[in-house]
């Protein structure tokens, strides 16, 4: 590993002081990070040590459930308020990789991390997220675990995380602070597609510090349900993930969120598939209907063409699951 | 160093000259990052930021409970915890496996949490209580994991049982040793590439059932 300076600013304001500057990086769980700079994908100059900073609070707010940047995995997937009102985060974070990276792991770190592609980790090959202008080694390569949604010519790689998938669902808002000040974004708008800057992962800017998420009241803690397919029962990135959640009145779904993880380099919310459900029995039947335009404008490129059929019977399984079907 | 404590590993005989294999390396990379310091460190501190700094060459202080015994050390600010407990405190129950937090070999307690040593930078874990597999036992009476694992034969090579065990008694503290199924996912951070699964599963039910306190 390359050898960096180390800062532990006292406050908030002391980590947005040094920050911006070229070749500084954001340290909090590190269990990407770290790994990322073992491998030499990244060599910051300074790392940012935030842990001291007081971000770690879970509590409710007027309007839903705050939750700091610092809260670790573990923490909030354990969290009775979170259990309650929230079990679709709760499933996605155990979802995730394994108790000990849990405990180490920090929801605004989750957020930050990057794709597991082969061909980014491997510094030997090219890679338009890691090297601009290389190429891309996946799309006629090796590309079992990538994109079948939103991918450009320049990069098919996926976001890799559970708790992700689920805050895109439960329609969670992000809170970043930055010099001018306060900012906030749907979480949906945090990630973006790869386009021609594949290398840029979401719309956090340079100088900006992600404080904590946002998860509005709700009717779906009844009837919600994370199901993660993988090559291993546990401790695997996905190859499909499907965050489902229904609001359902005698038989009737009222709402619905759905979003996949594995398929996109975002968590990838199924709007169509969302409103085709409402108004309509929770049956089999339109649970299969609703998976099948979820599928509009996804493409296969070999290896994960698979996904073409994993993804649309994970949808309906998940919904199934959702709605106490199974 | 004090005394070793008795050896039931394989390596036994081996210690002598493989601590002062680890010596060479120690020694060695030390010159080089002399031989390589340059002028950045004066620099840096020029660019003031506040509390803990460390330039790039510059080591930093580190305190730490080991086992119950404070440390003080100088560490480079991109040593790992797991690196740290095995070439400067020659705690090396801990193992090195992949050094990417994917088999857990690494696991340690940090403030009674488990954590992969291997992706914890050391200058991390300033003023926090860790604890190793070497920290277990109470003098020559094992811990009741410990025992477990030779009891059901929760290993082969071994390698891996240091990061299981410390694992193991975590999974038992959270309150995640309440099934099969349960353990299983609990404990999935682990790999074991002699397959040691059902015996180690076996193992922790034991310790859990029997309702020892770990």
């Amino acid at each position: 590993m390359k050898q960096f300076q180390y800062v532990r600013p006292a406050t908030q304001q002391g980590v947005l002081d040094v920050i911006n500057k070229p070749g500084t990086k954001i340290i909090a769980g590190g269990t990407n990070l770290v790994d990322l700079m073992k491998r030499g994908v990244t060599a910051p100059d300074k790392l940012v040590d935030i842990n001291q900073l007081p971000l770690k609070t879970i509590a409710a707010t007027k309007t839903g459930l705050h939750i700091g940047a610092l809260a670790l995995n573990s923490v909030v997937s354990e969290n009775a308020v979170v259990a309650d009102k929230h079990p679709l985060l709760a499933m996605a974070l155990k979802a995730g990789a394994s108790p000990q990276l849990r405990n180490m792991a920090t929801v605004g770190g989750n957020m930050m991390q990057r794709t597991r592609c082969g061909y980014f980790y491997d510094v030997t090959m090219p890679c338009n997220k890691r090297a601009p202008g290389t190429g891309c080694g996946a799309i006629e390569g090796i590309n079992r675990m990538h994109a079948i949604f939103g991918a450009s010519p320049q990069c098919i790689a996926v976001h890799p995380s559970d708790m992700c998938v689920a805050l895109a669902a439960l329609d969670a808002t992000v809170i970043v602070a930055g010099k001018k000040g306060e900012r906030r974004l749907p979480f949906t708008e945090f990630h973006r597609l790869p386009g021609d800057h594949p290398e840029l992962d979401n719309h956090l800017a340079k100088d900006e510090l992600i404080t904590g998420v946002e998860i509005p009241d709700n009717n779906f803690a009844k009837n919600s349900y994370y199901l993660k397919i993988r090559d291993r029962q546990s401790y695997a990135f996905a190859l499909v993930s499907v965050a489902a959640a229904l609001d359902i009145e005698n038989g009737t779904i009222k709402d619905a969120r759905l979003a996949m993880g594995g398929v996109a380099h975002k968590p990838w919310r199924l709007f169509d598939a969302e409103k085709s459900l409402i108004g309509k029995k929770a049956t089999e039947e339109n649970f299969e209907h609703a998976a099948q335009l979820a599928m509009r404008g996804a493409k296969g490129y070999g290896n994960n063409s698979f996904k073409l059929k994993l993804a649309p019977a994970t949808i309906a399984e998940a919904l199934k699951h959702a709605a106490g079907l199974v | 160093m004090e005394s070793k404590k008795t050896c039931t590993g394989p390596d036994e005989g081996l210690d002598i000259k493989d601590s002062s294999r680890r010596n060479f390396l120690k020694q060695s990379t030390l010159l080089t990052a002399i031989a390589l310091t340059p002028g950045t460190a004066i620099k840096a501190a020029a660019d003031h930021v506040d509390e803990q700094f460390a330039a790039v060459f510059e080591k930093m202080p580190l305190k730490m409970e080991v086992n119950g015994k404070q440390q003080s050390l100088s560490v480079e600010p991109r040593s790992t915890l797991l690196d740290i407990l095995r070439e400067q405190l020659d705690l090396t129950g801990t193992k090195k496996g992949c050094d990417h937090g994917q088999c857990g070999a690494c696991t340690v307690h940090v403030d009674g949490h488990r954590v992969n040593s291997c992706l914890t930078l050391g200058i991390m874990v300033n003023g926090k209580k860790i604890t190793t597999i070497e920290g277990l036992a109470k003098g020559d009476q094992l811990h009741p994991m410990q025992e477990a694992f030779i009891k059901h034969d929760g290993f082969q090579c071994g390698y891996c049982t240091p990061g299981q065990i410390m694992s193991a008694v975590a999974c038992i503290r959270e309150g995640h040793a309440n099934s099969e199924h349960e353990i299983r996912e609990y404990m999935s951070g682990n790999i074991c590439r002699c397959g040691a699964y059902p015996n180690i599963v076996n193992a922790i039910q034991e310790v859990k059932d029997g309702g020892m306190k770990v």
